[in-house]
């Protein structure tokens, strides 16, 4: 068996890790699983094409794509504005929704409310910009070689980045008093009201988080696949069976779990045929479930 | 007023359909409304009730599983049987663990079913899905308005047969157990009664329930294709159940009424309004304004239309 799987893997399943990371974390500090993840990776990824579109047509000179990579500055400079966008859109969501059903007491209203949002957050896509399939980047790469492995520049230059954006997230939660407020919500949200925690700030900024990764993860999806509404719904699965298997909560579990479940969708594609790539992630999560509910780097509830 | 004949066959047809998403928003209430269990793979589980209804009783195909040509009602059985397994097994890995691992664990069913709907095309006939499954009356398929009351007739009868079945077993001690592990795990447990037995009861006659509205579905539309079962049938049957109000059986099939009404006013009102090429655009809408309706309906009234009625043993309150 050839190992090119591996370098398909790893980018795919970044790609995963990075969108695991805002599942892990609401899951943790807000207590329910968000069904309407995967749908800040669409409008992510739409939100980048429509700046970079908007970016490319204001600047007029031709933008060269940068060095090696398929992409030019426009592309790079809209990603960046389009994450903050989307992790305003997260905290809009909350605010409209999620907010008045904590008010409840009642997290599994929340699941409700976030399957709704997703169909629509879904279907709002499909009507502005129809189903047909858009692209990032019309450039053709030529992959090098790296120890016998084919990998194109954009692949390298993705995975790097997703282990740096996830790096910093780590810092930011162990390190700074922000993160030390988000862990103490996720341990005990009354105990945190109590020692003086504005919670609310604290939720908005799980959601900026998640939403503004969840847009990296589109961004990174976007260059690979092609661009249709469905793209974050189809990612939803393999979130959740990555955010499970590394363990709710933590965050370098997220992204380990992305990668494990990346790697074993690229392996099944090549060894089983890529239609049967969406039934690994539901393999996975029931193998968790059934053998280390805890998951991989989580802690035993 | 030859109109007279075709208003009666389409409003049959219109109300068939209505009542078997009835039937799955009863199952979902079993669940949901009684026992509160999380179920995300609706579609999943009706899709399995409707293959296996649809493979055993239709003729045999070359190069497909099936075709054994079995009566209606051995092959709605079955249906029931598969369904409900189905659910037993998913309930037994997912339900002694939190309630949002069951939703995520039902929502990979309803992803992997659909995949094995599409891709395995010797089981279940790929994205043509099954056709020329067997219809009752079929003899009268030429008779458009006696053949679709007589079919409406069939469901109508079932639906009250299960409604009737399903509202004394809500009364039943079984059923008040069902409310208390919802309500309260830790006391009905110190009561003696064990929450993850009951709540994988309830899971499993839920999905046999689900079973049943897939396989009358194949018998009485006679096609069956993955398409029918995607997420938005599941979303579908979300919002009746909602909107009716969970935990009350009439309001499950009030739900189903109107949402099916509102699916189909609005489905009328894009055809006409959009143009061809924009249609696709049009149906994208109408899911934003069920997707909304049903946010709506959760955050200001989340008992529904028809909220829990209170139901209690017929010995409380006797002194004795």
């Amino acid at each position: 068996m050839s190992l090119q799987f591996l370098a398909d893997g790893l980018v795919a399943g970044a790609t995963i890790g990075l969108g695991a990371v805002g599942v892990t974390l609401t899951y943790s500090i807000l207590r329910f699983a968000n069904f309407a993840h995967g749908e800040f990776i669409s409008w992510g990824c739409y939100l980048t094409l429509l700046l970079a579109g908007a970016i490319g047509a204001w600047a007029s000179a031709s933008l060269a794509p940068l060095g090696a990579l398929s992409i030019g500055p426009n592309v790079l400079a809209a990603a960046c504005a389009a994450m903050a966008l989307t992790g305003l859109l997260a905290i809009a969501l909350d605010a409209l929704l999620f907010r008045r059903l904590r008010r409840h007491g009642n997290s599994i209203t929340a699941v409700i409310a976030s399957f709704g949002a997703a169909m629509a957050l879904r279907a709002a896509l499909e009507a502005i910009f129809s189903s047909r399939p858009v692209y990032l980047s019309q450039e053709l790469q030529i992959a090098i070689r790296v120890g016998g492995l084919r990998v194109t520049p954009d692949q390298l230059a993705l995975l790097g980045l997703a282990v740096v954006l996830v790096g910093a997230l780590q810092l930011l939660l162990t390190g700074s008093n922000a993160g030390r407020s988000m862990r103490a919500v996720s341990e005990n949200p009354a105990l945190a009201r109590i020692v003086g925690i504005d919670v609310a700030n604290v939720i908005r900024l799980t959601w900026f988080i998640g939403g503004a990764l969840a847009c990296a993860a589109g961004v990174m999806l976007g260059l690979v696949v092609q661009i249709r509404p469905t793209m974050g719904a189809e990612l939803l699965l393999p979130l959740f069976a990555a955010a499970i298997l590394g363990g709710i909560g933590s965050v370098p579990g997220a992204l380990l779990g992305g990668l494990i479940v990346g790697l074993a969708e690229a392996g099944t594609v090549q060894l089983i045929g890529a239609e049967w790539r969406a039934a690994v992630a539901f393999i996975i999560l029931i193998a968790v479930l059934l053998l280390r509910p805890a998951g991989l780097l989580g802690r035993p509830t | 007023m030859h109109d007279f004949g075709g208003i009666v066959a389409y409003g049959s047809v219109f109300l068939t359909l209505v009542l078997i998403n009835g039937i799955t928003c009863l199952g979902l209430n079993l669940q949901w409304g009684q026992t509160g269990l999380f179920n995300v793979g609706i579609a999943g589980f009706v899709a399995i009730g409707a293959y296996t209804s649809a493979l055993l009783t239709s003729a045999s195909t070359d190069g497909r599983f099936g075709g054994y040509g079995w009566p209606i009602v051995l092959g709605c059985t079955a249906a029931m049987l598969t369904s409900g397994l189905a659910s037993a097994l998913v309930g037994a890995a997912s339900l002694r663990l939190r309630a949002d691992y069951l939703a995520i664990t039902t929502f990979g069913v309803a992803v992997t079913v659909q995949l094995v709907l599409r891709n395995a095309e010797h089981l279940t006939g790929g994205n043509f899905g099954v056709s020329f499954i067997p219809r009752p009356f079929a003899s009268l398929a030429e008779r458009p308005a006696l053949f679709g009351t007589l079919n409406l007739l069939l469901v109508a009868s079932i639906v009250t047969v299960l409604y009737v079945a399903l509202d004394r077993l809500v009364r039943s001690p079984w059923g008040r157990v069902l409310r208390a592990v919802r309500e309260d795990e830790r006391a009905a447990a110190a009561l003696g009664k064990s929450p993850a037995r009951f709540r994988l009861q309830a899971f499993a006659l839920g999905g046999a329930i689900m079973g049943l509205a897939g396989a009358l579905e194949g018998h009485l539309i006679g096609f069956i294709a993955p398409d029918n079962f995607d997420s938005a049938l599941t979303f579908q049957i979300w919002t009746m159940l909602i909107i009716g109000g969970s935990g009350n059986n009439l309001g499950a099939l009030l739900g189903a009424f109107l949402v099916s009404t509102i699916w189909s006013v609005t489905g009328l009102a894009t055809g006409a309004w959009f143009p061809p090429e924009d249609q696709a655009r049009g149906a994208a809408l109408r899911i934003v304004a069920i997707g909304v309706l049903l946010a709506v309906t959760v955050v200001l009234r989340p008992r529904g239309l028809l909220g829990e009625r209170l139901s209690v043993s017929r010995y409380v309150g006797r002194s004795n």
